[in-house]
């Protein structure tokens, strides 16, 4: 099962590759992070999705919470949460196709942050489901480039799974 | 006043009480050495190989329960070191270790003796840390230490560049540390504890399961008291070994591949284990799925990340054993809980003993080894230190050596290094100066750490190395006699030195026997000599195999016993 891991780290150098280490040591596989500052700058929020049984998740975490410059570390399958991720998607529509091309953008909520010639760089954020969607649609119109962000999420308050 | 990050260190030593620091320098940390030079309460051990000097720390600290401390230079220096930084790792042994590194302004341009050891060992120590500026030095000495000695125990290394031990700054050294993200948990949750004695109340055919933990915890005293007064049988892994007395009436002796066939029997039979400091490592549980059947587990350890790693747990409590065995044996006496002083379960362990005790051939011609082992427990009052190097002389002085008390048992347990055992005896040696200490060794294992003669004999350490020369690598021959249809790919040492001739000439004392009749006359010998080492070359009988032996896949109760293997049918060249 897929699992959302949100880490508090120190922000220190080398945080990053303790524990990115720690999962290609231990042969867990990620399938995103993504890393950035929190309000103090002291410490980062890494978001990580991994799978794996019930038994690999638990040494997962406790893994993560043994390393030293770890804070804490939320499984947010356990909570209420919330999660986003942002793509950019340049896509090279042909003449004719490029009205339905922005129509779906716009059903989906997804922004034109550019365009050139032959090209338009689109802008999306959601969940798994919508980016999903999103991306097999617009596939046939043919996509140039792809960046993801990866995913970040939050528990929501006070809300807890039983 | 400002002060150099070299005497910083050297300061930062001192209020941590250290005597002992294993070396070697090099370019980069001629700065700490040259401080060294006039230093008068720290002692620098030149070693001859920074693979040594790492083993002879954590032997000190496996002997003294202290911190122990390396200092080597950068690059190749720092890469030697990491065999033994492993070995510390996964045993838990209680490390700090300065590397030099060369200047900050040159880390990242391949510079001369330039590697990235903090990169390096990141897997293999607890933390590790790259000291960038001076300032910081003495924060991250008093952390490192914190760390090291603390929770589950490990090796920290602490990289310093040149221009930061050559740096500097005021010193002042922290009087506690406080890491916000580091709190290990020391106290057993309350619940839990009650809960264990709980289960220990209900079972009938409970078991305990020692491991280093105990020793670590310094919690030998407890488990002897917990173990008499539930008066449960009690194995030891290979890490645990003198956690409880091995001469105790309760003792199995160890579990696993070369588990004793009663320990191995009862654990399997069991319907509780109580595991006390272990990690289930695959060496002790075998097939998993089938590892103590038919019982519940209990599982103490401070580190959660053991718990339910390997196998299944019924109740897990995370804390210091020391605390938590306390915790248990109060409240036991508290329900007043009573245990019979015999009962079908330890009978039927007893018969286990009868019926399958650890044996051997017993042979008035050729040496067998396992005699020599016993003759050095015999001899020595099992009262030794013992280290062991990684192979069949392992096994063999965990089995036939009964270890009575915590500390007098060093063996590479998790990464089995050969090559650790010697210089670990010097660690212990240093540590323990007063005491006989052993290193049992087979002939290949000595030759991965045999220049240390030199740091022996030129600190006139009396330490014993009683080589089990059975011309083989014998662990990796018992396997390819068993399971490989006896073709001894590349285990063959012929063009072994003259052990003899080696020891002397690095002026070290060199004895033979070459019968066994000749064993108890040498090792006699070698304990008159107190003022250098000894190598005494045993030649034994090179079909000698460990038994019982678990093959790799099986349950720990399917066991290939001495009797169920006939004779090696060839062999070339020999004998």
């Amino acid at each position: 099962m897929r699992h959302t891991i949100s880490v508090l780290v120190e922000n220190r150098f080398g945080v990053l590759s303790r524990v990115s280490g720690l999962f290609s040591g231990r042969g867990y596989n990620i399938e995103s992070i993504s890393v950035g500052e929190t309000i103090d700058s002291a410490i980062s929020l890494m978001t990580i999705v991994t799978s794996g049984d019930d038994q690999i998740i638990e040494q997962i975490t406790k893994q993560l919470n043994k390393l030293i410059d770890v804070i804490k570390v939320v499984d947010l399958v356990d909570v209420e949460h919330v999660e986003r991720e942002m793509v950019l998607i340049k896509a090279a529509p042909k003449k004719g196709d490029k009205t339905e091309f922005l129509k779906l953008a716009e059903i989906f909520r997804a922004r034109v942050i550019d365009s050139g010639a032959s090209t338009f760089t689109v802008e999306i954020t959601g969940d798994e489901k919508k980016i999903a969607a999103f991306i097999e649609l617009i596939k046939p119109f043919g996509i140039k480039e792809f960046a993801r962000t990866g995913k970040v999420g939050m528990a929501r308050e006070g809300l807890k799974n039983t | 006043m400002k002060i150099s990050g070299a005497k910083i260190l050297l300061e930062c030593l001192k209020k941590e009480k250290v005597k002992h620091i294993f070396g070697y320098p090099g370019g980069v940390v001629l700065n700490i050495f040259d401080e060294l030079y006039d230093e008068k309460s720290l002692e620098l051990i030149l070693t001859r190989h920074e693979q040594g000097a790492i083993h002879s720390a954590d032997g000190y600290a496996r002997a003294s329960g202290k911190v122990g401390v390396a200092i080597v230079t950068s690059g190749p220096g720092a890469t030697n070191t990491v065999t033994g930084i492993a070995t510390a790792s996964m045993d838990s042994i209680p490390m700090v270790i300065f590397s030099g590194q060369v200047p900050t302004m040159l880390i990242g341009n391949d510079a001369f003796q330039e590697a990235d050891i903090v990169g390096i060992t990141r897997p293999c120590t607890k933390h590790n840390y790259l000291v960038k500026d001076v300032k910081d030095l003495a924060q991250t000495i008093k952390e490192a230490f914190h760390i090291a000695s603390t929770g589950r125990p490990g090796p920290v290394l602490i990289d310093l560049p040149r221009d930061v031990s050559a740096g500097m700054a005021e010193f002042e050294y922290p009087k506690e540390v406080n890491i916000r993200s580091y709190n290990p948990t020391y106290h057993g949750n309350k619940w839990m504890t009650k809960k264990v004695t709980q289960m220990i109340a209900e079972a009938e055919r409970p078991v305990i399961m020692a491991g280093g933990g105990v020793i670590l915890s310094e919690a030998a005293k407890e488990l002897t008291q917990f173990a008499k007064l539930i008066n449960a049988p009690v194995t030891t892994t290979l890490m645990g070994l003198g956690g409880f007395p091995g001469s105790d009436d309760l003792a199995l002796g160890m579990l696993g591949m070369h588990g004793t066939y009663f320990a191995n029997k009862a654990v399997q039979n069991a319907d509780l284990l109580i595991g006390i400091g272990v990690r289930f490592d695959d060496r002790v549980t075998g097939r998993t799925a089938d590892f103590a059947p038919k019982a519940k587990i209990i599982q103490i350890d401070i580190d959660p990340t053991s718990i339910r790693k390997n196998v299944r747990v019924d109740l897990p409590v995370v804390g210091d054993i020391k605390h938590v065995l306390k915790d248990v044996i109060k409240s036991i006496k508290e329900q007043k809980l009573k245990f019979a002083k015999s009962s079908p379960w330890l009978t039927q362990v007893n018969e286990w003993k009868t019926e399958h005790p650890l044996s051997y051939k017993k042979d008035s011609d050729i040496i067998q080894p396992e005699f020599v082992v016993e003759k050095i427990y015999e001899l020595t009052k099992g009262d030794a230190i013992i280290c062991t190097e990684v192979g069949q002389n392992q096994m063999w002085s965990a089995q036939f050596y009964k270890y009575d008390k915590p500390r007098q048992w060093l063996s590479s347990g998790g990464l089995g290094t050969m090559g650790y055992g010697f210089p670990a005896a010097i660690g212990a040696q240093f540590a323990c100066p007063d005491k006989l200490v052993i290193d049992i060794a087979g002939d290949g294992s000595i030759q991965m750490n045999i220049q240390e003669l030199a740091t022996a004999v030129l600190n006139k350490l009396p330490v014993k190395v009683a080589i089990l020369n059975n011309g083989f690598l014998g662990m990796v021959r018992q396997w390819q006699e068993l399971f490989f249809k006896e073709r001894y790919s590349h285990t063959d040492l012929d063009g072994g030195p003259d052990f003899v001739k080696v020891a002397e000439a690095y002026g070290a004392v060199g004895l033979r026997a070459t019968k066994p009749s000749e064993v108890e006359a040498v090792l006699k010998e070698s304990f008159k000599i107190k003022d250098r080492p000894v190598f005494m070359d045993f030649a034994c009988d090179w079909r000698a195999k460990v038994f019982p032996m678990v093959p790799a896949g099986a349950a720990i109760d399917e066991m290939i016993l001495a009797e169920h293997v006939s004779e090696p049918k060839k062999h070339k060249n020999r004998k």
